[in-house]
């Protein structure tokens, strides 16, 4: 039996991972996106990311409601703000027992069916949650306006311990910018970790059996349910924890977190960085967050700005052809890179690296076979 | 000799080190301590200063997004001393020298907040963290100006909110570092309820269709209590999703509701929709009780009558300005907001514009740009000439307290800009209420200490 615990590739990984997202504030300064906000967000739906693949990259199963678990647990810790404390930890906790609870349900009745059943049977309960969220239930949720704190909010406990904190802290530690990045950072660390260790287990190789074929499973005489019901309710305490943290930096609780848009947007990162993966739902996640925040900000300003140097007509030329690529037109980018990536690197970039160091390796015997592409399921 | 006795012992020698290092060490911390007091977010240093334009440029007020826009940038250049001066040269008592804000450039960015809350707030923080916007503004729903002012107030920047006419923006949801020059839904019922007496008499069934969000439901509610005030009865209200394509699904039940009036609470694409729509159910051909079934569009805009186009037309309304009232203010406004763009500008353009001059006026008249001293200075300002008649920004919730229009569909437009018709002006003193009704807590006036 094999007693080491932390093979050293993995360990290697681990650590290249924690210095990249350590460093962020500093690699991501030419790409004009190294500030807290949107490395926050980095963080946060690397984490979604990650809690999505152990469903669909390990198990096969396409969930395409991981949403309404982000949702969740963004509300669950508004509410735990709104009632108990300023503290993010009993947030967090509360987000993932409420949010896996959640999951535990829908995944109950989701998982009697797999393939595209599964999908659709989550699809209408994310869209079920959403619209409870945005009409139904709007006392809890306070619908499309979104729920926010208030300065005449109860917080029990802050109260009882005399605490009178306005923003989300950590032990009396206030979460703004750079100490909410960090927290965030250390969170999207030890979640790779942890997806590090399912991965690795026998556990998961029982999840990615499942993938492989899972009438075989049940010929051999194992009853798959369990794990993958687990799977399910793992990879939405992921979602919860995320969606929490969303709401620790910023604490509003929206009901377009849980429109399926969003739910596609987990599914879009996971297969752009790399199914299966471990590292490329993470970078799926970062170019979508990427393009979404920064391409979308780009106006016609900043292209005739950019296209300074070339002649007059040319440059207005160039920028009339460029703006449908940015501003509003973020969408149509980040589509062409999707296909393109999807036709060309079916593995997503995950797939790409892995050419490019086979190629670095080898280049004494041209052609050999890259990794088979494999259909995304 | 007493060379070693005039040079420094050992034991001075350590201790004027000591005491060197000492002051050297301390020194910075007395100095940033003082300089704290003004080390503010953003606290601009070089020539420039930049504020954020967040707007919705898509989603259901994507038009209202863009003429802001518009607004904004004419105010920049205005306040910069280009073009022609704008309102600069009538708003009064005013403090701006139309060379920039305390002799710096303003300079802008933008974000579209796609009428998202949460999109919105994003934006906000891009702008703030990344760009060092020092003031936050525009939005043309409640939903976001509610969520930026939030976050506006936690990080200590100002919010000079756009078009938002909910009540919770200055009611339940105010916030210390949030300020709205626009009026509110339950102005427009104190102004629209009598008008609606007068036209359609004491006795008629209300159906309600409300864009369900925070704007929706205080339209709704003050529209409720205004026309109830008068007799009428609330049929039924019925909540529809912002930015709904097809209201056909909420119409079809007016028709067989026994209602004699269908009250329309959207805004934007939605109520140029569902007003369309409605027509197209011939609902304004109908006779219902005995009496002409009408249709009532509480807040209207400019842009949505030109959407709207011969439907609007005989249709009551409220809003905050018009651009063919013939105060110096609107006269002068019109005319540059025309030249630069060759059309007339509409209410959300106009507040955009007055809340950009009214901050940097503000910040005038403080001599900083350190919050807590422009909301003094903002707070109990009372001026005029910005189109509006004398206008109060009240301290107790940042409600500009002013007159309101009501307004009807022009019957007979001489041009395709002249959609609406003011019937009446309510004086600021009739529409002015109580700001404690809606509750709420402005909050503190520190700054957060970074950003």
């Amino acid at each position: 039996m094999n007693t080491i615990l932390v093979t050293r590739n993995d360990l290697l990984l681990l650590l290249g991972f924690t210095i990249a997202v350590l460093a962020m504030p500093i690699w991501l300064q030419p790409f004009g996106a190294a500030y807290p906000d949107l490395m926050q967000r980095f963080a946060i739906y690397g984490i979604f990311a990650i809690g999505f693949n152990i469903l669909f990259g390990l198990t096969g199963y396409l969930s395409f409601g991981h949403a309404a678990f982000f949702g969740v647990g963004s509300y669950a810790a508004v509410w735990s703000f709104k009632l108990l404390t300023m503290d993010a930890i009993p947030a967090l906790v509360f987000a993932v027992l409420i949010s896996g609870l959640f999951a535990l349900l829908i995944g109950y009745v989701s998982l009697k069916r797999s393939g595209i059943y599964f999908s659709i049977l989550t699809l209408a309960f994310a869209q079920m949650s959403y619209n409870l969220a945005y009409s139904v239930l709007t006392p809890i949720t306070n619908g499309e306006t979104g729920l926010q704190l208030t300065l005449a909010d109860p917080r029990h406990l802050d109260q009882a311990l005399g605490i009178s904190s306005r923003s989300p802290a950590l032990l009396g530690q206030p979460l703004l910018g750079y100490a909410g990045f960090y927290f965030c950072a250390g969170l999207l660390i030890v979640a790779f970790f942890i997806a590090q260790r399912i991965t690795g287990s026998p556990f998961g190789m029982m999840l990615r059996a499942i993938k492989s074929n899972q009438t075989r499973m049940h010929y051999t005489g194992f009853n798959t349910r369990p794990y993958t019901l687990a799977a399910f309710v793992i990879s939405g305490m992921y979602a919860g924890l995320a969606g929490a943290l969303l709401a620790i930096t910023d604490p509003l609780a929206g009901a377009e977190r849980m429109q399926w848009a969003a739910s596609g947007e987990v599914v879009l990162m996971t297969i752009l960085g790399g199914v299966g993966t471990l590292v490329g739902p993470v970078i799926g996640a970062w170019i979508i967050k990427y393009f979404e925040n920064i391409f979308s900000a780009f106006n016609e300003g900043i292209l005739h700005r950019t296209f300074d140097f070339l002649p007059d007509g040319l440059e207005d030329a160039v920028v009339l052809v460029t703006s449908k690529f940015v501003g509003e037109g973020w969408h149509l980018t980040l589509g062409l890179v999707f296909v393109l990536i999807v036709v060309f690197l079916p593995g997503g970039i995950m797939e790409g690296v892995r050419r490019l160091v086979h190629w670095a390796r080898r280049p004494a015997e041209p052609g050999r076979a890259s990794p088979r592409p494999q259909p995304a399921e | 000799m007493n060379h070693s006795k005039k040079g420094m012992s050992r034991r001075t020698l350590i201790k004027t080190g000591l005491a060197g290092i000492l002051a050297t060490g301390v020194s910075p911390l007395i100095l940033t301590r003082g300089a704290w007091a003004q080390e503010f977010c953003n606290n601009p240093t070089g020539d420039t200063v930049t504020i954020g334009l967040n707007l919705p440029l898509s989603g259901a007020y994507a038009e209202e997004g863009a003429d802001e826009q518009k607004a904004y940038e004419l105010a920049v250049q205005h306040l910069n001393g280009e073009g022609d001066g704008g309102l600069l040269n009538v708003f009064a008592p005013s403090a701006l020298k139309g060379n920039g804000v305390l002799g710096k450039k303003m300079a802008f960015v933008t974000s579209d907040s796609q009428t998202k809350a949460d999109v919105a707030r994003a934006g906000a923080t891009r702008m703030i963290e990344r760009d060092g916007a020092i003031m936050i503004t525009g939005g043309s729903s409640s939903a976001e100006a509610v969520a930026v002012q939030g976050l506006c107030q936690e990080m200590g920047v100002i919010f000079m909110a756009g078009l938002t006419h909910s009540n919770d923006t200055t009611g339940k949801d105010k916030k210390r570092y949030g300020f709205r020059h626009f009026f509110n839904a339950y102005q427009s019922g104190i102004s629209l309820g009598p008008v609606l007496g007068d036209e359609y008499g004491a006795d008629r069934r209300a159906y309600h269709l409300t864009a369900d969000y925070t704007w929706g439901w205080t339209q709704e509610e003050s529209i409720k209590n205004a026309t109830e005030a008068l007799g009428w009865e609330t049929v039924q209200a019925v909540r529809t999703p912002l930015g709904a394509a097809d209201f056909s699904q909420y119409l079809t039940p007016v028709l067989n509701s026994g209602a004699d009036v269908l009250i329309l609470n959207h805004y934007g694409n939605d109520m140029v929709n569902s007003l369309t729509q409605a027509v197209q159910f011939g609902m304004r051909d109908r006779q219902v009780n005995g009496k002409q079934f009408e249709i009532v569009v509480p807040l209207f805009s400019e842009l949505m009558a030109k959407g709207a186009g011969e439907n609007i037309k005989g249709i009551f309304g409220t809003s905050n300005w018009h651009w063919n009232l013939q105060d110096p203010g609107t006269i002068a406004f019109t005319k540059s907001f025309g030249a630069a763009y060759g059309s007339p500008p509409s209410q959300a353009a106009h507040t955009a514009y007055v809340q950009t001059l009214l901050y940097a006026d503000a910040v005038e008249r403080a001599g900083t740009f350190y919050p807590p001293e422009v909301i003094k200075a903002l707070e109990g300002f009372e001026f005029d000439g910005m189109g509006n008649g004398r206008t109060l920004y009240r301290a107790d919730d940042h409600q500009c307290i002013k007159s309101v229009l009501v307004v009807r569909g022009n019957e007979n437009p001489t041009s395709q800009y002249d959609v609406l018709e003011v019937v009446r002006e309510v004086p600021r003193e009739e529409v002015a209420y109580d700001p404690t009704i809606f509750g709420g807590e402005l909050g503190p006036a520190e700054p957060a200490p970074m950003c």
